[in-house]
């Protein structure tokens, strides 16, 4: 594993001491052991992906060296040099710079208040910032790096592309050597990651290291140098990109054979009943400006239609106007035949939609309640879990028993509060308490999100379980590929508009990329 | 260097050692300061426990100021259930105050079992409908409940003063010439005082009594009923809550009139159980409204902790009235009541949170979510 990458590709230089050497990094959480002995070594010049699964250490570690946390064993050395980072800032002065999934920018700022903040650099005297002095060198900066921006804007006023470069930005801006880049593709369009890719090769041709954490197979295997796959808090395994495949790289990263859930091919159920029609709905966003346009859909009983796109593009309202909690503006929503009102949940329930959401925590669950009130979260206010307004604590006991096992919830009791259980398992509380409320129509927002792959592997079964069942679905998903192997038709969801609708045969990755971009 | 990290559990022991360690703490501290002003503190100790709940009569007097403390804890922990912070119990006990004694007085030739029940009700009624203004307010057109309600207690107070000394209103008294002149309300006549329970020398007041049905009442609402299982989802979440199809506004105006009602039940028991007139200066001296949120917060909102705090804050207050003289200020009489209180609470920061003693400035060690016990 230790052979260096061939001199010249990407700009590596193996000759001279690693960007990067962390050597036996151990940290504990209580009870998890979150990084177990890390070795890991990356070379100046290159792009080394950091490939795992959620929970796999690959945060910890990256937190442990931008000196977020101090590792409880082990040692870091950069360029050859044995360094500790006791806080945050001492990382940054040694160069190493982090753009985080969740971006930290301040929204009403602007594009250069954002780079300065809380830097101090020759721009800066005293309490008085030099504007045109940084706006100079983030023009510098955004024209060798390809990385279009306009100084001025306010943070609010771009796009999560834009915001993104912002970040890459900051930290070079800080004079990062090194920099680390966190699930940067989770919210980009192909066509925005493949920018990104040509961005961070660019970086990495003047000699500065790349960090690159990921889950994603694909992406890993189009930017990076090198992979080292962690497990379990501990590395499997560095390998040479050029050596390796999907495959290979996916076995390393869960312990075993993977082989995702697909839909089988089939015909399109045309001639069943119509689950969900909306017709001609358009609604107002949070501000009360009009996120979705004139929008025309059917989701047939036992089919799964797939909406793609870009966060921010409508789906939550989309989402929200089908299951009642958001009102639209104009036109109607049908579900199995009869229109809903609409802004009333609990006459969505009624009718039968079923809704996983995409903040599972904050909406999906009451994370402070149990499990088993979760469970009954809906169905409470019926018989048998409810009679004459009284609750059956017993009953809501049972119920949890037998959808826990059912479902395979990992919770060691039905009195653990939500908050406690893992991702997979939270979503498996929704899943289960969604389908056993026996729905016409399910509605999933971004149902894997976050999962990893084995809890993916099961939401996605149940979901195909549940169409094959007749329920009609909604899958709103980010994820591409997700929605590729689940669902049998596909509308692009850009700017509150459906760009287009495909039979899942007919689709191409590019043209659905192009669409979600709202260029075709 | 020290820091405050969240405990990532709650041990259960905790629940008892950080009560106990916190008035060990206050009696270190109180200590201190009483040495410090010439006062023996083992004394000064053996008679506030005394005064406060062994001598003769003591127990007594310390259900009559329990009393309200429970009503008005009661209803701040209805509200803080639902994460609705109703701060007016205040308020909301004056008028249940004005309109028991309105019904009193109007009733006063009737018979114990029709003006009781009457007071009681209009307490209800009274204190459910001044809560539930900032409950719609909140509701409706999302108003802080916490600005609208502690105005609301000023406007509550004003009123009663108007009532009393500002006008010549059906609750004041016009009948003597010296009434004319020193405003005093009308006295309740005698078939309007509630009972007391005798239970071991122990007189228990009504008000008491009704207090502990209405914390068993709570502890079933909140744990037994679709109606307390909406407001504890809302009082967590409330994008979960409206996700699930409660209707959250009109649970909203509900639970504030609960609370409201609890107040106004402590209003007239003020009325029935111990001063027999609107006294507008007594209740505005007495704060039962702003000690009841101490008594909820102290019983972690449990409705039966709530009755057990009632009894200890009522006990230490009468106490501290009764040890203050010639040589013992009521400065130093409310240092201690207030020293207690205080590490009372501060003890609770110790439950959810430990301290670290740690070497160097490091940053706040936080367990990543993602490893969440599953």
């Amino acid at each position: 594993m230790k052979t260096p990458p061939p001199l010249g590709e990407g700009g590596v230089e193996a000759d001279k001491p690693p960007a990067v050497t962390m050597r036996g990094i151990t940290k504990r959480f209580p009870g998890v052991l979150a990084n177990d002995g890390i070795d890991f070594e990356v070379l100046r010049g290159e792009i080394h992906a950091l490939l795992g699964e959620n929970g796999a250490g690959k945060s910890t570690l990256s937190n442990i060296l931008t000196g977020l946390y101090r590792p409880d064993e082990g040692e870091i050395l950069l360029h050859g040099k044995p360094v500790s980072f006791p806080a945050p800032r001492d990382a940054i002065e040694a160069g190493v710079g982090m753009v985080h999934q969740h971006f930290r920018l301040a929204a009403s700022f602007t594009v250069a208040e954002n780079l300065v903040l809380g830097h101090r650099d020759a721009a800066d005297r005293g309490l008085l910032l030099e504007p045109r002095v940084v706006e100079g060198r983030i023009a510098d900066l955004s024209r060798r790096y390809r990385m279009p921006v306009n100084p001025r804007a306010r943070i609010w006023q771009l796009s999560v592309g834009e915001q993104q470069r912002v970040e890459i930005l900051k930290v070079l801006y800080r004079g990062a050597r090194i920099l680390i880049l966190d699930e940067p593709t989770s919210q980009l369009t192909p066509q925005e990651a493949e920018q990104l890719f040509q961005t961070l090769r660019l970086i990495a041709a003047e000699q500065r290291t790349i960090i690159f954490i990921s889950h994603k197979l694909e992406e890993v295997m189009a930017v990076s140098n090198r992979v080292t796959v962690l497990r379990r808090g501990k590395v499997i395994g560095t390998v040479m990109t050029g050596n390796t495949n999907t495959r290979e790289l996916a076995r390393m990263m869960v312990g075993r054979e993977v082989v995702f859930t697909k839909k089988k091919e089939g015909p399109a159920q045309a001639e069943r009943q119509v689950a969900l029609e909306l017709r001609r709905v358009s609604a107002n966003g949070e501000l009360g400006t009009p996120a979705l346009h004139d929008i025309n859909l059917q989701v047939h009983a036992g089919e799964i239609v797939g909406v793609a796109g870009v966060a921010g593009n409508g789906q939550r309202e989309l989402a929200e106007v089908i299951t009642g909690l958001r009102r639209r503006t104009a036109g109607s929503v049908i579900v199995t035949g009869r229109q809903i009102r609409g802004g009333d949940p609990l006459e969505a329930i009624r009718r039968g939609v079923a809704y996983i959401p995409d903040d599972r925590l904050g909406t999906g669950v009451a994370p402070s309640l149990s499990v088993a009130e979760n469970l009954v979260l809906k169905a409470f206010r019926r018989p048998p879990i409810s009679t004459q307004g009284l609750l059956h604590p017993g009953r809501i006991r049972t119920n949890a028993v037998d959808l826990m096992q059912r479902f395979s919830i990992g919770a060691s009791s039905p009195q653990v509060p939500a908050r406690q259980l893992s991702g997979g398992n939270i979503q498996k509380v929704l899943l289960a308490r969604e389908l056993s409320s026996r729905p016409l129509l399910l509605v999933a927002s971004s149902p894997t999100s976050g999962l990893d792959v084995g809890a993916t592997d099961i939401v996605r079964g149940l979901l195909l379980e549940t169409a094959g069942r007749g329920v009609g679905i909604l899958l709103i998903s980010e994820d591409l590929d997700e929605i590729l192997a689940l669902a049998d038709r596909i509308a692009v969801l850009y700017d509150g508009r459906i760009r287009g609708v495909v039979e899942r045969q007919d689709a191409h990755v590019e043209e659905l990329g192009l669409m979600m971009a709202g260029a075709a | 260097m020290i820091r405050i990290e969240r405990r990532l559990t709650e041990a259960r022991w905790l629940v008892v050692a950080v009560p106990a360690g916190s008035l060990l703490a206050a009696a270190f501290l109180s200590g201190i300061i009483l040495a410090l002003t010439g006062h023996d503190p083992i004394g000064t100790w053996a008679r506030l426990l005394d005064r406060g709940f062994l001598a003769e009569g003591a127990m007594s007097a310390t259900f009559v100021t329990a009393t309200p403390l429970l009503l008005t804890g009661l209803a701040a922990a209805a509200a803080f259930r639902m994460q609705t912070w109703n701060i007016g119990a205040e308020g909301q006990l004056y008028l249940g105050a004005v309109g028991a004694s309105g019904i009193g007085i109007a009733l006063h030739d009737q018979s114990p079992v029709l003006i009781i029940p009457a007071m009681v009700i209009a307490g209800i009624v009274t204190g459910a409908a001044w809560a539930a203004i900032p409950g719609v307010l909140r509701a409706y057109t999302r108003t802080n409940e916490i600005i609208t309600s502690l105005m609301l207690n000023y406007v509550a107070g004003l009123l009663m003063t108007y009532l009393i000394f500002d006008s010549h209103s059906y609750w004041r008294d016009l009948s003597t010439f010296t009434a004319r002149v020193f405003p005093q309300g009308k006295y309740l006549s005698d078939s309007a005082s509630w009972p007391s329970l005798g239970l071991a020398g122990i007189a228990i007041p009504f008000g008491f009594l009704l207090g502990m049905v209405a914390a068993a009442a709570l502890w079933l609402i909140y744990s037994r009923t679709r109606f307390g299982f909406e407001a504890r989802v809302i009082g967590d979440s409330r994008a979960a809550a409206h996700y699930a199809g409660i209707r959250t506004r009109r649970k909203i105006v509900a639970v504030m009139a609960l609370s409201g009602a609890l107040a106004g039940i402590g209003g007239a028991s003020e009325i029935g159980d111990f001063r027999h007139v609107l006294d507008p200066r007594g209740l505005q001296q007495a704060s039962f409204g702003y000690a009841g949120i101490v008594v909820a917060a102290l019983a972690r909102l449990n409705p039966f902790a709530v009755v057990i705090v009632a009894i200890l804050l009522g006990g230490l207050s009468n106490a501290g009235f009764s040890l203050q003289g010639a040589t013992f200020p009521a400065g130093l009489v409310g240092t201690l009541q207030g020293l207690i209180l205080f590490c009372a609470l501060a003890g609770e920061l110790l439950v959810h949170y430990r301290i670290r003693f740690v070497r160097r400035a490091a940053p706040l060690a936080r367990a990543p979510e993602k490893f969440g016990a599953a």
